[in-house]
């Protein structure tokens, strides 16, 4: 019988280079798998994992001129990036408190449909100022689907992974339905989608010969606001508490209930400005697709930031390579779309597993004869 | 039962004993080669302070856990035991401080779960007898739920007498009886006894131990320190034998005329959270400045709701129903409780008091962060806690390993010690502490008990809640007692008993009991 104990000193070292380490070990499990599909582990592991990095560093170190070239891969990272930045950093703010909304990726696409009805609902010729308006609707959007799950916790004590979860694939019929009837473009050739936004609902783009925009300021903000959030104030403090020991929270006076209305609008907000920036920066219309896996993925993200919002914005880098490596090793090995999830989901069971042994260690429960 | 000795010719071979036996945790040895023997027919001490290594031991015997290493003999011969099922197959029967039983069961329905299935006529008849022969009045078809505490117990005994056991352990069994309950306990142990099974009866209250058992085992950090005969020993001296040094025992100090009323609790009402928990009714208590006012009863009497009602973590229907200096606050959150001057140690140290995973600093800005000022509007002022954290540490010699370490991390007695101490040091107009000493080791115990009593000279309202009849005698001025949700009358410390007290524990009618406590005083 395989026993799990407590470890009497977990290395605190170890617990901060775990994400390291489950890195690592994707990597080789990864090179394990693609060398079983009959192509070449190194090569194909350079090109998901580091072929950004080595552009981003020929551009660092090229004169102008020669160094354009190389910054199209690394802005196209940041770009993935940045949504999942803004939902990560929400989620691990929300998981501290120990409340687990799943359904991240619903509350982006409410944010994409509110959002999106403001932008198709404006007069013609609107200006830039209608951004501002624009996110704040993709903010309530979220808000509003994470309500739901917030309320049946609080009211009725209903398991919020389950409620948030669910509601994520009402949230995604409820934009297919709307792409094509009430959104649907009239001059779209039946198509299931709706007009283009206007250009005053376009992020504006920051670097020339890229898609970086705008956006990255906010993942930026909103996970250093959160970091102060979480280490200097009251607020973050009651979060950590109420998550740590409900009873001592009581104790010191914080209400439980407004910290899982808190945790689960904060987080789902942000899930609702990152589908709002999400559709007005690379898909600018509505459609049924419209990324919203990011919201599964941004699990991870938060995870391997070790539920600390600067440590979202690194776990988004590293998951957003993965999504561009996996698109490269598409093109250039012919390696199905798929490994990309693949290599995901075997960062996040790597994460937990070194997580669990950090704490644990594993007894073989030896059946002595007496 | 007195005249009875064990001078008798012991037979050859003892029923149990225990050879050298070690026991590793990492690097801490919960048990250090340790013996043991006990003979047929034994009642056998098992003594030790809180974390002595006892429950290592039993556990052991019992197949919970395997020895580091070590041998166990049973009938002479060496045995393993891999796990309970073959202890209890062997014929070890034990009773655990915490029950195992199912409250939405009735007490037939649990006995069978544990025994090879036979019908359930079958079953309560068998029930019934053995409930007779032994003193131990139950009626198997009622829902354990409705049982007292005595009661659950009596069902884990019968239990295991089902199963006919050679040895009956017992763990703590009257950390949760009234003094009579303990002495119907100790009847139907004396009778399995005389019947020729061993008793090994775990404890740390001296005086049971005097009057129930024949031998003793003593242990101190995990040694045997001694193997003695308790008749032939006082309290004291195997006290100083568990502890290992002369106890300081807290004085109190004579006590002075009390000030106003502090803390009013006029007709509490509070309906149970759950099914399971306890309704408070009609609670009424007054405690002064510059006194010590205890509350004793029994574990889970009300005692945990009661002390929610009191910080503010369960409101009151009314405000009215709790004043502190005067000031109606029976709705008002723990946060405008403290500012008007209370404060407040819950029983659970960690997850309660104190979250393990902070740092001690930031556990002080638990219950000061806006009684004392170190939440500036929404910013948190770390150097203030820091600095509160190290007065508290320095006041009450709460030591760890590291400069500002994380609760967790600290022994129970430190833990205990700082929680105690952070609200102490706040100099509050009341405090209410629950079990203040319960799991530390006698010197914290002490430096708690001395605090309280130095509080209360200063004019503070104190209010101890405790399952320690000990401990309440020792610093208390006046005592009152909580059964089923409801409290009886305060009566001054010096007139009332331990057999008073535990008429009260086990609920005698507090008018019929009020009048002779006054008639004698």
């Amino acid at each position: 019988m395989i026993v799990l104990e407590p470890r009497p000193q977990p290395s605190r070292a170890l617990a901060l280079l775990s994400p390291v380490i489950a890195i690592v070990l994707t990597l080789i499990a990864g090179g394990i798998l693609i060398a079983l599909m009959g192509r070449p582990p190194l090569e194909a592991l350079r090109i998901y994992f580091f072929q950004p990095f080595e552009e981003f560093w020929m551009w660092l170190t090229l004169p102008t001129g020669e160094r354009e070239m190389w910054l199209y891969t690394p802005s196209e990272v940041i770009v993935k990036a940045i949504p999942l930045a803004l939902i990560g950093s929400g989620l691990a703010v929300c998981f501290r408190a120990n409340v687990w909304n799943i359904g991240a990726a619903g509350q982006y696409t409410m944010g994409a449909i509110i959002s999106g009805w403001v932008a198709l609902s404006a007069p013609e010729g609107a200006s830039g100022i209608w951004l501002v308006p624009y996110l704040i609707a993709g903010v309530l959007g979220g808000m509003l689907w994470a309500a739901i799950p917030a309320l049946l916790r609080v009211r009725f004590n209903a398991n919020e992974i389950l409620v948030s979860l669910m509601l994520t694939y009402v949230a995604a019929l409820l934009l297919d339905w709307l792409v094509r009837g009430p959104f649907k473009d009239p001059l779209g050739f039946g198509f299931p989608e709706s007009k283009e936004f206007q250009p005053g609902f376009i992020m504006p783009v920051l670097v020339d010969g890229t898609r970086l925009h705008l956006g990255v300021a906010l993942a930026v903000i909103a996970a250093v606001a959160l970091w102060v959030m979480m280490g200097r104030t009251m607020k973050g403090f009651e979060v950590r508490v109420i998550g740590a020991a409900p009873r001592a929270g009581a104790f010191a006076g914080f209400s439980r209930d407004r910290t899982i209305w808190f945790v689960m609008l904060l987080s789902g907000g942000l899930a609702g400005l990152a589908g709002a920036v999400e559709i007005s920066a690379t898909v600018q219309q509505l459609q049924p697709q419209i990324n919203a896996e990011y919201g599964f993925v941004a699990i991870i993200v938060a995870f391997l930031g070790r539920l600390n919002p600067i440590g979202a914005l690194f776990g988004a880098v590293i998951l957003a390579v993965s999504y561009i490596g996996g698109e490269n090793a598409q093109i250039m090995l012919k390696l199905p779309k798929a490994v990309t999830g693949i290599f995901q989901g075997m960062l996040l069971f790597f994460l937990l597993g070194c997580d669990t042994l950090i704490r644990f260690r594993i007894r073989l429960a030896r059946p002595r004869v007496g | 039962m007195a005249g009875q000795t064990t001078s008798e010719t012991r037979p050859e071979t003892p029923l149990f004993e225990a050879r050298g036996i070690v026991k590793k945790f990492g690097e801490f040895a919960a048990n250090q080669d340790v013996g043991l023997v006990i003979q047929p027919g034994e009642k056998h001490a098992l003594l030790g302070e809180n974390g002595a290594g006892k429950s290592t031991l039993v556990k052991m015997m019992y197949g919970v856990m395997q020895p580091t290493s070590g041998k166990f003999f049973w009938n002479g011969t060496e045995t393993v035991v891999h796990k309970p099922a073959e202890a209890r197959d062997m014929g070890i029967g034990m009773v655990f401080q915490h029950f195992s039983v199912f409250d939405a069961l009735t007490v037939v329905e649990n006995i069978a779960l544990a025994l090879a299935p036979e019908p359930m006529r079958a079953l309560s008849q068998r029930i019934e007898q053995v409930s007779e022969s032994y003193g131990l009045a139950i009626d198997p078809r009622r829902a354990v739920h409705t049982l007292s505490v005595g009661e659950k117990q009596r069902v884990e005994i019968i239990r295991c007498l089902l199963q006919n056991p050679k040895l009956l352990i017992m763990d703590e069994p009257t950390s949760v009886l009234t003094p009579q309950e303990t002495e119907v306990l100790f009847e139907t142990l004396e009778k399995l006894a005389a019947e020729g099974c061993s008793i090994l009866y775990i404890s740390h209250k001296l005086e049971e131990v005097k009057a129930l058992c024949d031998a003793a085992t003593i242990l101190r950090h995990g040694h045997v320190v001694a193997h003695c005969d308790p008749k032939a020993e006082t309290a004291r001296s195997m006290a100083e034998m568990m502890v290992g040094n002369e106890i300081a025992w807290v004085e109190k100090a004579a006590s002075t005329t009390p000030g106003p009323v502090r803390l009013r609790v006029s007709h509490l009402n509070l309906p149970a959270a759950s099914e399971f928990g306890v309704t408070l009714k009609d609670l009424s208590l007054e405690v002064c400045g510059g006194e010590v006012v205890g509350i004793a009863g029994v574990a889970g009497e009300g005692q945990s709701e009661l002390m929610e009602a009191l910080t503010g973590e369960m409101l009151a229907t009314r405000a009215e129903t709790i004043h502190i200096d005067d000031v109606p606050m029976g709705r008002a959150n723990p946060t405008q409780r403290r500012i008007a001057g209370a404060a407040f140690v819950p029983e659970e140290r960690n997850g309660h008091a104190a979250v393990g995973e902070l740092t001690l600093s930031e556990n002080i800005i638990l219950s000061h962060h806006t009684a004392e000022g170190i939440a500036n509007r929404s910013w948190i002022d770390f150097g203030k806690a820091a600095d509160w954290a190290k007065r508290v540490r320095e006041a009450f010699d709460v030591r760890s390993g590291s400069d500002n370490p994380i609760a967790g991390s600290l022994s129970g007695g430190n833990l205990q010690k700082f929680v105690v101490g952070r609200e102490i040091l706040r100099e509050p107009g009341v405090l209410v502490v629950s079990q203040p000493t319960w799991g530390v080791d006698a010197g914290a115990a002490s430096v708690i008990r001395r605090a309280l009593i130095d509080l209360a000279g200063r004019g503070t309202a104190v209010l101890v809640i405790s399952q320690d009849l000990e401990e309440i005698f020792s610093i208390c001025d006046k005592i009152a007692v909580i059964h089923h949700g409801q409290l009886s009358k305060e009566h001054p410390a010096a007139e009332m008993t331990a057999e008073k007290v535990g008429l009260l524990m086990g609920g005698a009618h507090p008018e019929a009991s009020e009048i002779p406590v006054e008639e004698i005083a």
